[in-house]
């Protein structure tokens, strides 16, 4: 079958694909590195100087990237910690037999499929709004002082939004590799007079063991560039509270108009995410075997 | 007795669940519920359930105002837009590895994965600038491009494991009954390729539809998606609920629909075929 012939045809038909890729990744981030090491700011056109390491030195002893190389992390582990654990405790909810089962999936699953703007102004003005929020009314009708979520736990409150967008997509993995659990096992556990809990820990936890890693480690990818809940909820505020790397470096370029600044935050959030990518690329590697 | 006993534990998980479900639902719920009622009505205290005069009245404004319908439009265009591209790009390319597939096809599928990987900040000066320089700024075109650039590696993918799935002994089969490669194709490929395919098209529109970085920093008012749209209401006009519900409402609705019926293949495309 694998003629030369064949052999040709179809390194053809990849060719406008792996093209694209690799110049969609070679070309933009070679022009962020260069860019870097450029004294360079767009109000200042013809002035661009070549910088050193100068912008690195900027970024790396700015507290503002302190604070956001720390919201960063605590955005992506809060929002796993939530979503991983309520996901499993979800799945296993769903997968007992019920009444509706399919409409209360349906309920669930919606929060991922809403855009990001939509979920972050609806939770910030219906419900999180200190006067006329839900939550606000929820206070005063129990007797206690609205409290103003964005502006006193502001990162908080966008773990929390953030959490409610992706615990489905948790939930859904979870429950789908949760439904491939041998029925007969399960029995056969129960028989032997294996507990609830040792159930869980002993048959559930490990079976479920390779979703889970899939689970947190797609989410890290987009957790870490979480942009869009805190453009429209916080900017980033109060001062630099809920600011995280992505939303410093869109600030640094878009607002600062700093363009080597800002291409040396990039290359660092790029490294960060390399990290993490190095593992999820393994592990689906190894599922491919599989 | 033991019967009984599994009925009762029926009910009570059926009651916990749905009470659960409706929690996590809630915040959708309310903004559906808020986009028919007035404005006083919607910061009223406390706040009116189901007992409210419902108006269609705010559907109406939105779209006066601020011309809604030209935004939705843009969504369509560039989510349609981008998915099709993408689609006529990605088809040859997962056939080929799926069919005629090399030693270093593994190689390939991965290092087209890990372009998925690099946060979009990380580029997002260079593709500003050459936005900028070369008039793609705030134009369908640019996000068209853009967004085909970002989802391709997830539609290659959902497409190979599909295409994977296609078992080879079919060909030979028809082959063997003396199919020319014009009828093979046409009549036994694709019609068991059209669900895989069906399904890419579905998660990639909702993908596209709910993109919200490249969306927001590359347009401003022409070209602007629902995404963008939205935005617009982060302050002060976020305070008229009722618009903001009613937008909103408008917005979420088409991509909720296809998301509840493409829940099996969310799974799949989601996690690159790793959990089915």
């Amino acid at each position: 079958m694998a003629t030369l012939h064949t052999r040709s045809a179809a390194r053809a038909m990849m060719a406008p694909s792996v093209l694209l890729l690799l110049a969609w990744m070679i070309v933009p981030l070679a022009m962020t590195i260069y860019f870097s090491f450029l004294r360079y700011n767009l109000l200042m056109p013809g002035m661009e100087e070549w910088a050193g390491f100068s912008n690195y030195r900027y970024f790396l002893t700015d507290p503002a990237f302190f604070q956001a190389l720390f919201n960063t992390l605590a955005i992506v582990v809060g929002v796993l910690l939530i979503t991983v654990i309520g996901g499993i405790a979800l799945a296993i909810l769903l997968d007992q037999p019920m009444f509706g089962q399919g409409i209360v999936r349906i309920l669930v699953i919606a929060p991922f499929l809403i855009m990001p703007t939509v979920a972050a102004l609806v939770w910030k003005n219906m419900f999180m709004n200190p006067v006329n929020g839900l939550f606000a009314h929820l206070a005063k009708a129990v007797g206690l002082q609205p409290y103003d979520f964005l502006n006193n736990a502001p990162l908080m409150s966008i773990i929390v939004i953030v959490a409610w967008q992706w615990l489905p997509f948790a939930t859904l993995i979870l429950l789908t590799a949760l439904q491939s659990l041998d029925e007969e096992q399960k029995e056969a556990a129960q028989m032997d007079g294996a507990g609830a809990w040792s159930r869980f820990i002993y048959l559930t936890l490990p079976h479920l063991s390779r979703a889970i890693t899939v689970v947190i480690l797609i989410q890290t990818i987009f957790l870490l560039s979480v942009f869009a809940e805190i453009l429209v909820t916080t900017n980033g505020g109060p001062g630099t509270q809920s600011t995280n790397l992505t939303f410093l470096v869109y600030a640094q370029a878009l607002l600062q108009f700093d363009v080597g600044g800002a291409s040396a935050g990039g290359i660092i959030a790029v490294i960060l995410a390399n990290i993490v990518a190095f593992f999820l690329m393994r592990m689906i590697g190894k599922t491919l075997e599989a | 007795m033991a019967r009984n006993v599994s009925t009762q534990r029926k009910i009570v998980v059926t009651v916990a669940a749905w009470a659960i479900g409706i929690l996590i639902f809630f915040p959708i719920l309310w903004t559906f519920l808020t986009s028919f009622k007035t404005e006083a009505q919607a910061i009223a205290s406390p706040p009116l359930f189901l007992g409210f005069d419902w108006t269609l009245e705010n559907y109406h404004e939105v779209q006066e105002r601020s011309d809604y319908f030209k935004h939705f439009m843009n969504s369509v265009v560039i989510s349609i837009g981008s998915t099709l591209l993408g689609l006529i790009i990605a088809i040859p390319s997962a056939w080929a590895m799926a069919f005629s597939p090399t030693p270093k096809t593994k190689d390939v599928l991965m290092w087209m994965l890990s372009t998925k990987m690099m946060p979009p900040v990380g580029v997002l000066v260079p593709m500003y600038l050459i936005f900028r320089n070369t008039g793609l700024l705030d134009t369908r075109l640019g996000l068209v491009i853009i967004l085909t650039l970002i989802n391709l590696p997830i539609i290659i993918w959902m497409l190979y494991t599909y295409f994977k799935e296609i078992p080879g002994e079919i060909l030979e089969a028809a082959r063997m009954d003396g199919a020319s490669l014009a009828k093979e194709i046409i009549y036994v490929l694709t019609p068991m390729a059209i669900p895989g395919i069906a399904s890419t098209v579905l998660l990639n529109i909702i993908l596209a539809w709910n993109e919200a970085f490249w969306t927001l920093n590359l347009t401003a008012s022409k070209a602007a998606p629902l995404t963008a749209f939205i935005a617009s209401y982060s302050s002060p006009e976020g305070l008229f609920y009722a618009k903001l519900s009613a937008a909103s409402t408008m917005a979420i609705a088409p991509i909720l629909i296809l998301g509840w019926f493409s829940q099996k293949q969310l799974v799949r495309g989601l996690t690159f075929g790793a959990v089915k």
